[in-house]
């Protein structure tokens, strides 16, 4: 008779010294693993209790501003840098890392309506309501102030703090003027050229002191310009008229004229596909549109109960953050319908610019309330660097959480925030506006004649009035 | 000459590792509308595909070979005794065939889930814990009243003794930790390792579900049956099964009050039931001297066999074989679920001493039993597992990893509330018309939000006359003229009513009756 008798030795299954780690050995036949699903589904409750538990997005407020914050703008090049623009002229430029802003002048005499960086150097554009853009340059000014740029950021806060003293000595590059006030700016990718708006559009050369083109359609009042930073002869534009125009400088004609229901208070291109673009709308929504097929918005981003004062794309063009009249930040993905967060303080009042940091970590907002702030671009993220195995496992939750996303109990613990009350009721209001609207409407449907019945409009047509080419 | 092309010896492994069937889940889905949809349920199940290909072709890593027998010639597997194989297998294997003689038996015995520490209690109150293949000690008690039960609990640092009255806990130095008064003349204990259960049951006749991690009682079911001394947990779906003296074979979770399901499956009382440890095949044995294996997606019997005594204890082993325990002897069948076997894989006759209780030990070719005189542990070729997986369950465990594992498998405690028969159920689609939802999710809401029942007032309306409330006000020991007046006038209108009530049988009925002469209702 032939035997086999299982019989396992402890020295080939135990490690032999004790700095060698520990032998696993693994069997993956599923009869061994029981409750494969019931576990899986445990670890992904908890796993999503957990992201909730350490929701903790905010990581500092940059206060210096005196009046509200209206514009803000990144460096493409550098991470660090972040230029805002206040109400009252101000205009700061803040260190990110830091906290805290390390250059900062005076530089208009009325509110600041747009700040725009470019490629090259380390300079900016500001333009305002008292007629003039000014470029700056902080390295500049301050060797003229004879302090170390970067080296003694206190001597650099110093020099801003004693303001009216030494504002004298931080002198704008160039300053170009116009005849009207701007609402908007934005320079080329990478020519010595950038737009400005107001009551037209004006294509400006570094070196001129006049604008070498003047693009209109029409339109009284601009509100917003911005180029297209991957097909860099495109610029984009929202008028007060509730019109959204692009124009095309090769050719210097306009070549769309979008007319929505109502106003666009700002537009983001997407980075990474250069014909998308988001509108954020003072319908409460966010329209993200196609240039080549303007006649519909491609996806309609809800969930803010005010106007959108201000919108923008991550690096990666997946994500895209929003600024609120209702005094809260939104996180959405672009592809989606719903945001996946919303971002609020107590002290933090309407927000009128939001961007997205380079790293695609963080999100700055510049509100009402004179303050920048920083938040987290995944709430519950954590900060640092992780080893192998904490990123394993965090991934694995990840993959687990979206598995389950569905199951009641999860999408509940997940979706749950806590809101302001104002932002409840007014969220509450507008759901039951909007559904006593849709039961209107279907019963309308239901009570008309087949002869007499009218197409159905879908969502992502309703605002779009009219295009013109 | 064109090479034939050979084909991949992993591809035959994938079923085993496959979860569902991913022609099933593609099927329609050229004609989803919805592209985005379309291309996530494709790369998904494509994703799926592949994790079942890689985790088939790390089979090549399972070094270990299951055991087995073959039989030369004219010899019979079930001829081979304990002493004749003790002389073909290797040392350390032949140490595990031991018996030790004890005069507080029956003795019933468990072993942990990696089959590394075994836990023996007699009924004269003899406990003892230890590490059988290591031959260590870890405690030692003589109790002095009845132990019915013994049971591991998750780890090797706990068990539960069912004892006379109450189950008792102890740890691994013999320390009682806790003594469970909820749980009251019990027969058998079970625990289910990944819900934190002990399951009890006894002889009042409640299946009881302690969560061990909290401490709560989860469930007390009364499951009206009577005495019980036959349980076996599911180790699939942690679904309880009770054998009962009137030969039904209840299942159990704690969710439901009633059983899930009901089977007649013997004519006498259930002695015997054991699950196999995919969770399909089911054993039971009776005192009519059948013994049944049945199909638990089914519920239908499958074979039956014929014990020459009842089977007194049954136990399935990891590769699905059966031993059965019947007087003195003890045999083990081979594949007895599918096919119908003429003899028994092995034998073997414990001298003079009933079998009490017989348990396969997990990852190891050794089949222990308890018998009247003590516990016995024989080798049965093939029984175990030979790889087994360390993060589930590893013999050579340091304390380090258990107790790191016993934290893990606290944070991955199942909730008792998962416990049900279909256990891929969580996840799913509830397919049911939104009709069928939400009365569900009404009916739910109203169990969480109950009404307190308002009490109903007695309104005695009508009853209430000017000359009742004379009455009420005169003196009542005083009788006047007046009174008799009043009580008189009483009577007759209430002779009226009645007759009124009653109507007058020669007259035809009419449409307006129904208002008149009905009871007035509270």
């Amino acid at each position: 008779m032939k035997v086999k008798v299982l019989s396992r030795s402890a020295e080939e299954s135990t490690r032999q010294r004790s700095n060698d780690i520990h032998k696993i050995q693994r069997n993956l036949d599923p009869s061994l693993h029981p409750f494969e699903k019931a576990r899986e589904y445990t670890r992904a409750l908890n796993a999503t209790k957990v992201e909730r538990m350490f929701a903790k997005p905010f990581v500092g407020a940059l206060s210096g501003h005196v009046d509200g914050v209206y514009c803000m703008a990144k460096h493409p090049k550098k991470l660090d840098w972040l230029v805002s623009g206040g109400g009252d002229g101000d205009l700061k430029l803040w260190s990110l890392s830091e906290q805290k802003s390390i250059w900062s002048t005076v530089g208009h005499k009325a509110m600041v309506t747009g700040v725009s960086s470019f490629l090259e150097g380390e300079r900016f554009l500001s333009c305002s309501n008292d007629r003039t853009v000014k470029i700056w340059d902080p390295t500049l000014a301050d060797l003229e102030s004879d302090s170390l740029f970067g080296s003694s950021s206190s001597g650099l806060i110093g020099s801003s703090s004693g303001s009216s003293g030494s504002n004298n000595l931080i002198t704008p590059v160039a300053t170009y003027s116009g005849k009207n006030a701007f609402s908007g700016i934005s320079h080329h990718r990478s020519d010595n050229m950038f737009a400005t708006s107001g009551s037209v559009i004006d294509i400006w050369d570094h070196d001129r002191a006049e604008p070498v083109q003047t693009l209109n359609w029409g339109v009284d009042t601009i509100n917003t310009v911005k180029f297209n930073q991957t097909e860099t002869n495109i610029i984009a534009s929202t008028g007060s008229d509730r019109t959204i125009i692009l124009y095309d400088l090769r050719t210097s004609q306009p070549v769309t004229k979008l007319i929505m229901a109502m106003r666009t208070n700002a537009i983001a291109w997407n980075p990474m596909e250069a014909y998308n673009f988001m509108a954020a709308n003072e319908d409460h929504n966010v329209y993200a549109l196609d240039m080549r097929k303007m006649d519909k918005a491609q996806n309609v981003l809800k969930d803010h109960v005010s106007a959108v004062m201000s919108v923008d794309y991550s690096p990666t063009g997946e994500e895209v953050v929003t600024g609120g009249y209702d005094r809260t930040i939104r996180l959405y993905n672009a592809r989606q319908g719903h945001s996946r967060d919303i971002y609020h303080t107590n002290r933090m009042q309407r927000v009128f610019a939001v961007q997205y940091t380079m790293d695609n970590k963080f999100v700055v907002s510049g509100s009402d309330d004179g303050n920048v702030r920083l938040w987290k671009a995944r709430a519950s993220e954590k900060m640092g660097s992780r080893d192998y195995r904490e990123r394993a496992h965090m991934e694995y939750a990840e993959k687990l959480k979206q598995k389950f996303a569905n199951v009641p109990e999860i999408r509940r613990i997940s979706r749950h925030r806590n809101v302001p009350k104002s932002i409840k009721t007014a969220t509450h209001r507008k759901s039951t506006m909007i559904n006593s609207r849709k039961v209107k409407e279907d019963n309308v449907r239901k009570h008309t004649k087949k002869e007499n019945l009218k197409e159905r409009i879908p969502e992502r047509k309703k605002a779009i009035v009219s295009v013109k080419k | 000459m064109v090479e034939k092309k050979k084909k991949d010896p992993v591809l035959a492994v994938v079923p085993k590792y496959a979860r569902g069937n991913s022609n099933k889940a593609l099927e329609g889905v050229n004609k989803l509308q919805n592209k985005k949809l379309k291309g996530s349920i494709k790369s998904r199940e494509k994703q799926f595909k592949e994790a079942a290909y890689k985790a088939a072709s790390a089979e090549i890593l399972l070094t270990e070979e299951g055991g087995y027998l073959e039989p030369e010639g004219v010899e019979k597997t079930y001829q081979l005794s304990q002493r004749a194989l003790q002389k073909e297998v290797d040392i350390s294997t032949a140490h595990k065939m031991f018996t030790l003689d004890l005069k507080f038996g029956p003795y019933s015995i468990d072993y942990t889930r990696n089959g590394r520490h075994l836990l023996i209690g007699g009924r004269k109150g003899h406990v003892a814990a230890f590490d059988w293949q290591g031959g260590r000690l870890a405690c030692e008690l003589q109790l002095r009243e009845t132990v019915r039960d013994v049971k591991w609990l998750h780890n090797e640092t706990m068990f539960a003794v069912a004892q006379k009255k109450y189950v008792y806990i102890y740890d691994n130095t013999g320390l009682e930790i806790h003594c469970l008064r909820n749980h009251i003349e019990v027969t058998k204990l079970d625990f289910l390792p990944y819900h934190f259960l002990l399951a009890s049951v006894g002889n009042t006749g409640y299946l009881k579900y302690q969560d061990t991690s909290t401490g709560k009682l989860v469930a007390e079911h009364r499951t009206k049956l009577g005495k019980c001394d036959v349980m076996a947990q599911n180790p699939a779906t942690a679904v309880m099964h009770l054998g009962h003296g009137n030969g039904t074979v209840t299942l159990w979770s704690p969710n439901m009050p009633t059983p899930l399901v009901k089977m007649q499956c013997h004519r006498g009382p259930v002695t015997a039931m054991a699950i196999g440890h995919s969770g399909t095949y089911m054993a039971t044995a009776g005192l009519d001297g059948q013994l049944k294996l049945w199909d638990l997606r089914s519920y239908k019997p499958v074979q039956e066999y014929y014990t020459p005594t009842p089977a007194s204890s049954l136990s399935v082993s990891q590769r699905g074989l059966l031993a059965v325990g019947f007087g003195p002897h003890v045999s083990v069948w081979k594949d007895p679920f599918r096919t119908k076997q003429v003899s028994p894989y092995m034998n073997h006759l414990q001298p003079a001493s009933a079998i009490h209780d017989v348990k396969f030990v997990p990852f190891e070719d050794v089949l222990g039993f308890g018998h009247r005189s003590g516990m016995s542990s024989i080798v049965v070729p093939g029984s175990g597992e030979p790889n087994f997986d360390a993060l589930e369950a590893n013999p050579f465990q340091t304390k380090k990893q258990r107790q790191e594992m016993e934290v893990h498998a606290l944070l991955d405690k199942i909730q008792p509330e998962m416990i049900t028969l279909d256990v891929g159920m969580v996840g799913k689609m509830d397919k049911a018309p939104i009709q069928v939802a939400n009365k569900e999710r009404k009916e739910a809401w109203e169990a969480e939000h109950p009404v307190e029942a308002k009490e109903l007032k007695f309104k005695a309306r009508g009853k209430n006359s000017s000359s009742r409330r004379h009455l009420r006000k005169k003196a009542k020991n005083v009788i006047d003229q007046k009174k008799v007046e009043l009580l008189e006038r009483i009577e007759n209108d209430k002779k009226e009513r009645a007759k009124k009530r009653a109507g007058n049988p020669d007259e035809p009925h009419t449409a307006l009756d129904r208002f008149s002469g009905k009871k007035r209702k509270l």
